[in-house]
């Protein structure tokens, strides 16, 4: 299960979400995937994901569909029904309100209110990330509405082995799995995953050792907190950074042990700080180490406002590695 | 109306069998929750029974139903076991989800009942899906959607008709068009003049029957069964009937017009069928006497069964979020 990674091509999340769809089908003739534009002759979604699946697999199996998406997850839950294990796209995270009865009162809820009777093992892929000038509608990180709704789990992946190693456990997983996408980070590139890898759902990685402070991240941010850490150390200040991975359920275990050690967590995410996955994270913090912790558990993400448009703004938006850096130097610092 | 999907006298005679039970079983439900046996949202739809009924006889076991919180009937038709539905409505471990989905959430695979929404026009989707499952697996199966008139006008309904006509999916959407979506009346809130007519924009055909009438209604049926499985694609039927009981049960109706409500009681479809079996010599006065008598012990068996059947323990709470042993 944690195989490193061997092959030394280096490769995209974009291209690592993509093998990833494409050996699953290739496995596993109940996979599907469908979508707006998903299919080829629709270019294989907006910035080519899903390129080369329906060619390869079948416009039976790669579905292209109107814009449409309450219909678009009703398919894919209904298809999960009678045995398949469907990959719906929603084109931008923000689309996914206007499928929230599907999501949040069928997908979540079907094993619950059948007594196990039924269960709703689909994917549901989306994208979204601040910086490219796209404003309020097309780039929030809404993360915690599907976190808090019991049934489904959440998973970010912030670089390619993950994105293809959640990927997969997320189509193999028997429940209702979000996977959000980062538009910024599409074309980051990393060490390409063996074929197969599959990151267990649920499990988080320490991205890097310290000592001082924990530093809780996912997706892009994780990228931004492993540069505050080089400036934390011009500082004498040693951070050990948890890429989560899973956002719901989260690893407690991970979590907890380096907790224990530095006595000192941060959390760090792109969405608005409040009523936050921070806040889930933090609380569970202070009661688990409540009188043993070196200082409050912090948490740092977009102010309470919609995403603005205007570049500084945007720039100013969500957490960067100098903001995580000085926020995380003061909790050692003033504590 | 074509002769071709007529019911013959055999399958007129199985249709009423299902009507009768549906019929017994609200008016026993209404009589467990007015006696205090049973506390329960109760979505009656007494009124409406021949259309299931009917939609359920030109099916097999192995087709499948997607239904609503006023779907109790459909179910039944469809074979859920009264003992199974009862112990789920009263909340107890037998039931059909071990009492956790409720009359508004139950499910039954076996008979190809796969979902209940409590949410107006959230059948159609999820039907839209199973029936993908069908195309894709060439099986031959159907996929029924049930949903009230009021679920035409959410977006779900048009999104669901159209990917519907687009894949050519083995669906049909039956919309049980009892002229009210809780207390407000069709014309006020559907700018169409026919349900059915919503199908000329989604390019498949859209019939409107007498939905209290077996014969027009199998045919209907039957016929949409056909083109869904010849492979044509879905069907809207606009099933025209009335709910006798209001919204939900205990509603004190003073939003419904008093004589079309008279009127509909006195055209109530069940006695009208039992007095055409009789008429066209398909059954005789005792032999449905007898039918309906054994349909009164198998319901007294179930309340029984039910009301004795042990509620859930405790640790059913956090039991089936997911899927055991994945538990967040
Ligand atoms: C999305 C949604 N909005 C509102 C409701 C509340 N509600 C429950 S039933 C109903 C009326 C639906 O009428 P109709 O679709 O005609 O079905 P009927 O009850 O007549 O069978 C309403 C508004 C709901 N359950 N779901």
């Amino acid at each position: 299960m944690n195989a490193t990674a061997t092959n030394a091509k280096p490769v995209t999340i974009l291209q690592a979400i993509n093998s990833a769809l494409a050996d699953a089908m290739a496995e596993d003739e109940t996979v599907l995937v469908l979508g707006e534009d998903v299919a080829d002759p629709e270019e294989g979604g907006v910035v080519g994901v899903t390129k080369g699946l329906s060619t390869r697999f079948g416009d039976h199996r790669v579905r292209s569909t109107p814009i449409s998406e309450q219909a678009i997850i009703g398919a894919a839950i209904g298809a999960s029904l009678v045995g398949f294990r469907p990959v719906a796209e929603i084109m931008l995270m923000n689309f996914t309100t206007v499928a929230m009865d599907m999501i949040v009162n069928h997908a979540a809820k079907l094993r619950f209110m059948s007594g196990g009777q039924t269960h709703v093992p689909i994917v549901i892929r989306t994208m979204t990330g601040t910086g490219f000038a796209s404003g309020g509608q097309h780039c929030d990180y809404l993360e915690a509405w599907f976190a808090h709704t019991a049934g489904m789990k959440v998973v970010a992946p912030s670089n390619p082995a993950d994105a293809y190693g959640l990927m997969r456990a997320a189509i193999l997983d028997p429940d209702p799995v979000l996977y959000i996408e980062n538009l910024p980070s599409y074309w980051t590139p990393g060490e390409a995953p063996p074929t197969g890898f599959v990151v267990p759902l649920g499990k988080a990685r320490v991205a890097k050792e310290g000592t001082d402070i924990t530093i809780v991240s996912y997706s892009r941010v994780l990228t931004e907190v492993l540069g505050a850490v080089e400036a934390m150390e011009a500082a004498g200040v040693s951070a050990e950074v948890i890429d989560l991975r899973t956002i719901s359920p989260w690893d407690k275990e991970t979590v907890f042990a380096s907790v224990a050690k530095t006595g000192r967590c941060l959390i760090a995410h792109e969405a608005v700080t409040q009523f936050g996955v921070g806040a889930e994270i933090a609380a569970t913090l202070q009661a688990e180490f409540f009188g043993q912790l070196k200082a409050p558990v912090g948490r740092l993400g977009a102010p309470y406002a919609p995403v603005p448009f205007s570049k500084p703004l945007e720039a100013a938006y969500a957490p960067t590695a100098a903001r995580i850096a000085e926020v995380a130097i003061a909790l050692t610092k003033d504590h | 109306m074509t002769s071709t999907y007529a019911p013959d006298r055999t399958t007129l005679f199985g249709i009423y069998k299902r009507v009768a039970l549906l019929k017994a079983n609200d008016e026993r439900s209404r009589k467990v929750i007015m006696t205090g046996r049973l506390v329960m949202p109760y979505y009656s739809y007494r009124g409406q029974e021949v259309i299931p009924a009917a939609m359920a006889t030109a099916l097999t076991d192995d087709d499948y139903w997607v239904t609503i919180y006023r779907g109790i009937h459909d179910m039944l038709a469809k074979g859920m076991p009264l003992n199974d539905l009862w112990a789920e409505i009263a909340g107890r471990v037998d039931g059909t989800c071990k009492g956790k989905g409720g009359p508004m959430h139950l499910t039954y695979p076996e008979k190809g009942i796969m979902v209940t929404t409590g949410i107006v026009g959230s059948s159609m989707p999820i039907a839209n899906g199973i029936a993908w499952g069908s195309q894709l697996k060439g099986n031959n199966r159907v996929t029924v959607a049930t949903f009230g008139d009021g679920a035409t006008n959410i977006g779900a309904f048009h999104e669901s008709l159209n990917l519907a006509s687009v894949w050519k999916l083995p669906v049909i959407f039956l919309c049980q068009n009892n002229l009210y979506s809780e207390h407000t009346t069709y014309e006020k809130a559907t700018a169409a003049k026919r349900v059915a007519d919503r199908a000329a924009a989604y390019n498949m055909p859209g019939v409107r029957v007498n939905g209290n009438d077996p014969v027009e209604m199998y045919a209907a049926a039957r016929e949409a069964v056909d083109r869904a499985r010849a492979g044509d694609g879905p069907t809207l039927i606009e099933a025209m009937t009335f709910r006798f009981y209001g919204h939900v049960f205990g509603d004190a109706d003073a939003y419904m017009d008093k004589g079309q409500k008279q009127a509909a009681m006195d055209a109530d479809p069940v006695p009208l069928f039992r007095a055409r079996l009789i008429a066209e010599g398909i059954a005789t006065e005792a032999e449905l006497v007898a039918i309906e008598a054994e349909i009164e012990t198998r319901i007294d068996t179930a309340v029984e069964f039910a009301l004795a059947s042990a509620f859930p323990d405790l640790g059913e709470l956090t039991r089936d979020v997911y899927a055991e042993g994945e538990v967040a």
